[in-house]
């Protein structure tokens, strides 16, 4: 039992390095990419195989993360979200770590199950939601910045 | 005005200002 806290810690942060960095391989590398290979009209490719396996890890990994985190705060997990004294740190990195999961299911993925033509959409509704998942992505990986420093913050950054 | 999250350097800089704002912001809670 003394080991739990350094299990959930390690999946957390593995987890989490999964949908970070996959996170950031969407923003700073698939997404120029598609750009190109429009031009050239090879981003079918990216788009059949490439981003329905990354998508995939991607939300699993972030909801990983956050069931692992929410274990490592266990009896701290409500004064975390509530920022009580000595948690205002980890508060906001738990925070922000939330919305970022909620962005990760509520937005991107039932914007990119249409991008993908995993469920039935019109070209129109398709270009909505092109843009929907786009900014939704882009708000995460700004997010993501704040949330790694407050993570780190709670216990190596004094403030 | 542009988004500045079109633009991968504008999402990065949103990035570090909203990390400089939530730190002074819990910085000032604290007491520090």
């Amino acid at each position: 039992m003394e080991m739990l806290p350094g299990i959930y810690r390690w999946i957390h942060i593995m987890a989490g390095i999964m949908w970070v960095g996959l996170l950031y391989y969407f923003n700073f590398v698939q997404v120029p990419a598609m750009k190109a290979a429009q031009a050239d009209s090879s981003a079918a490719g990216i788009a059949k195989h490439v981003a329905p396996r990354a998508l995939f890890y991607f939300r699993w990994a972030a909801l990983v993360t956050w069931l692992a985190g929410a274990a490592l705060l266990g009896s701290n997990f409500v004064s975390a979200f509530t920022f009580a004294a000595g948690f205002q740190k980890i508060g906001v990195g738990a925070w922000l770590g939330t919305i970022m999961l909620l962005n990760v299911w509520g937005i991107i993925w039932p914007n990119q199950k249409k991008i993908l033509g995993l469920v039935p959409a019109t070209y129109e509704q398709k270009n909505k939601a092109r843009r929907i998942a786009f900014l939704a992505s882009r708000t995460n990986t700004a997010l993501s910045i704040p949330m790694l420093f407050f993570m780190v913050a709670q216990t190596h950054i004094p403030l | 005005m542009k988004n500045p999250l079109d633009s991968l350097w504008g999402t990065v800089i949103t990035g570090l200002v909203l990390t400089i704002i939530l730190y002074y912001i819990v910085k000032t809670v604290i007491g520090g």
